[in-house]
């Protein structure tokens, strides 16, 4: 489904800042993979986001969904294919419009937009269907702005505006980080089931060693630019967090460091 | 006093399209377009020329939004596809736009006196003209509402609200950008064909300081009829744009200010209604903070706070 091969990006290059973010990058996801990312600080876990998704452009490589590349495209062309949830809670909705117009927007993705109104009855009952899935009850809220909703709320509607339109590729930039732990579990929950009932082929990058040994069905560790480790599902399921972090130890030969890291 | 009323009317009707026009790109896109100050000539200049060399009104009217799409798109393309700091690619366009509104009319000022315009017809009529005009606002308003509830309205709303959102979802913001600069000087060169053609003139200076004015009228409306929806907001617009034209009426009675202090009288305006509300707040916000934090500590006070 998503084909990643020999991608790499250099940051500033030719100046002292010269830095290697991506270096060499193969990476095969099949249909329905739910692929977890873990990863030290500047390993590079972000830019392979924003590579797929096409904030960025890969210096050399190419990324591949379905067979095609996509590589070349501008990031608009390129969300057909690709839902994606960033981390800030404030990132993935526009606050000054309705919880309705945000999702008329997402309900066009990567579809010729026109003068047809953004919201109608039709679009509006399907709206309503999906949102009752999230179950905090923004069904009742359909016009309130989205700036009155708390991080958690925003954050479960930038998780159904990605996937209702039932994307090829969902990618996860570290999307529970900046939320209090409760709604952090709320988000993993509606994520892990979203996931599953639409079958998504998934990229999640997180923090949480627990949470990126309990979902999905492989984990992948990053660090300078480089997989260094890629554990498949058998192994996976019986993986523990000091397991995983002496293997990068063992990889890498320093301790992880990530200032947010949560072990579980 | 009530001729003045209804001067007042008559202005803020016809400078409305403009205050729309600036509303888009200022609030909309979050994009302060001093183009404005050109096209608004532009417009005016358009009609004047071809309403002087015996060209019909309305299509003189027509031609001058056209001209206002045209120079807007420039400036998009110039902010968008040049990268060019979106002040500065204003500015430069009012500057070139300056010379092409020049080569447009051929000469400093044009006479529209003794010509039918649009309001020939119903200028006899005070209620009439009025009302006929406050329907054409009206409906160019709605029209806008419309547009900006459609799915490239809602893309043209979200590239100002949340830019990196929209893109992700698949919307070209660069696109977006163009669209809304150019509906909106094509806005502001319809409101200058309508002030050529009631005041009987086009000349050169006529834009001047029309960025200022718009804001004015979009702060003043916002300000005192509220934003709750994009429904709401074009129509306190609207409104502002009278209330403006109240306000100066009523300055301009006052004894010791001249019709030239009028841009300073708009530049006070302007000022005073961006830092008021911004004064307000913050007071606001202290005062909130300084209630939650008592009201927080006496409730671990209450509960028996542990040393």
């Amino acid at each position: 489904m998503l084909d990643i091969s020999q991608v790499s990006k250099l940051f500033n290059p030719g100046t002292p800042d010269e830095k290697i973010a991506l270096m060499n990058i193969q990476l095969k996801l099949e249909p329905g993979d739910f692929v977890t990312v873990i990863g030290s600080n500047g390993a590079g876990k972000s830019t392979l986001m924003n590579i797929i998704s096409g904030v960025m452009k890969p210096d050399i490589g190419e990324v591949r969904i379905g067979g095609k590349a996509i590589h070349h495209l501008p990031e608009h062309m390129r969300s057909r294919w690709i839902g994606r949830v960033f981390q800030d809670p404030m990132a993935g909705t526009a606050p000054t419009m309705s919880i309705e117009e945000n999702l008329s927007m997402a309900y066009k993705r990567g579809k010729a937009r026109g003068f047809g109104w953004g919201a109608n009855a039709a679009k509006r009952k399907l709206f309503r269907e999906q949102l009752s899935r999230l179950g905090i009850r923004l069904e009742d809220r359909m016009s309130a702005k989205v700036g009155l909703l708390s991080g958690g709320e925003r954050q479960a509607l930038s998780l159904l505006m990605a996937t209702f339109t039932q994307p090829q590729i969902l990618l996860l930039d570290e999307h529970t980080a900046a939320l209090d732990p409760a709604r952090a579990e709320l988000i993993t929950d509606l994520t892990e089931e979203i996931v599953r009932d639409m079958s998504l082929t998934t990229l999640m990058v997180t923090h949480n060693m627990e949470q990126a040994i309990r979902l999905g069905n492989r984990l992948i560790m990053m660090d300078k630019g480089r997989i260094i480790l890629d554990i498949p599902e058998s192994r996976k399921r019986d993986l523990t967090v000091p397991q995983l972090l002496g293997e990068f130890e063992r990889i890498s030969g320093r301790q992880l460091a990530d200032d947010r890291i949560v072990l579980g | 006093m009530l001729e003045s009323l209804t001067g007042a009317v008559e202005l803020g009707l016809l400078y409305a399209l403009m205050a729309i026009g600036v509303y888009i790109t200022f609030r909309i896109l979050d994009f302060p377009d001093l183009t404005v100050d050109a096209s608004f000539t532009t417009g005016g200049a358009v009609a004047a020329v071809m309403i002087s060399n015996g060209g019909s009104p309305l299509l003189a009217t027509i031609c001058a939004f056209g001209c206002g799409l045209a120079a807007g798109a420039v400036t998009g393309l110039l902010h968008t596809k040049g990268k060019v700091n979106g002040l500065l690619a204003g500015i430069l366009m009012m500057i070139a736009l300056y010379s092409v509104n020049m080569r447009i009319m051929g000469k400093p000022n044009i006479s529209l006196v003794n010509t039918d315009t649009l309001f020939t017809s119903i200028e006899g009529n005070t209620v009439l003209y009025l009302l006929v005009l406050a329907i054409v606002v009206i409906m160019v308003k709605l029209l806008l509402d419309a547009f900006l509830h459609t799915d490239l309205g809602l893309a043209l709303r979200a590239t100002g609200d949340n830019a990196r959102m929209i893109r992700s979802l698949g919307a070209n913001t660069d696109t977006t950008k163009i669209i809304g600069v150019s509906l909106s000087n094509g806005l502001v060169a319809v409101s200058g064909a309508m002030i050529a053609q009631q005041s009987g003139f086009a000349d050169m200076s006529m834009g001047v300081g029309t960025i200022v004015l718009g804001l004015a009228s979009v702060i003043i409306g916002e300000a005192i009829f509220g934003i709750r929806s994009v429904v709401r907001a074009t129509l306190a617009v609207i409104l502002g744009s009278i209330v403006y034209r109240i306000i100066v009426a009523l300055a301009l009675r006052v004894e010791f200010l001249d019709t030239s202090d009028l841009k300073l009288i708009t530049a006070v305006i302007v000022v005073g209604a961006l830092v008021i509300p911004t004064v307000r707040r913050s007071m606001k916000q202290k005062s909130v903070a300084r209630r939650r934090t008592q009201e927080l500590i006496a409730a671990a006070g209450s509960q028996g706070g542990r040393s």
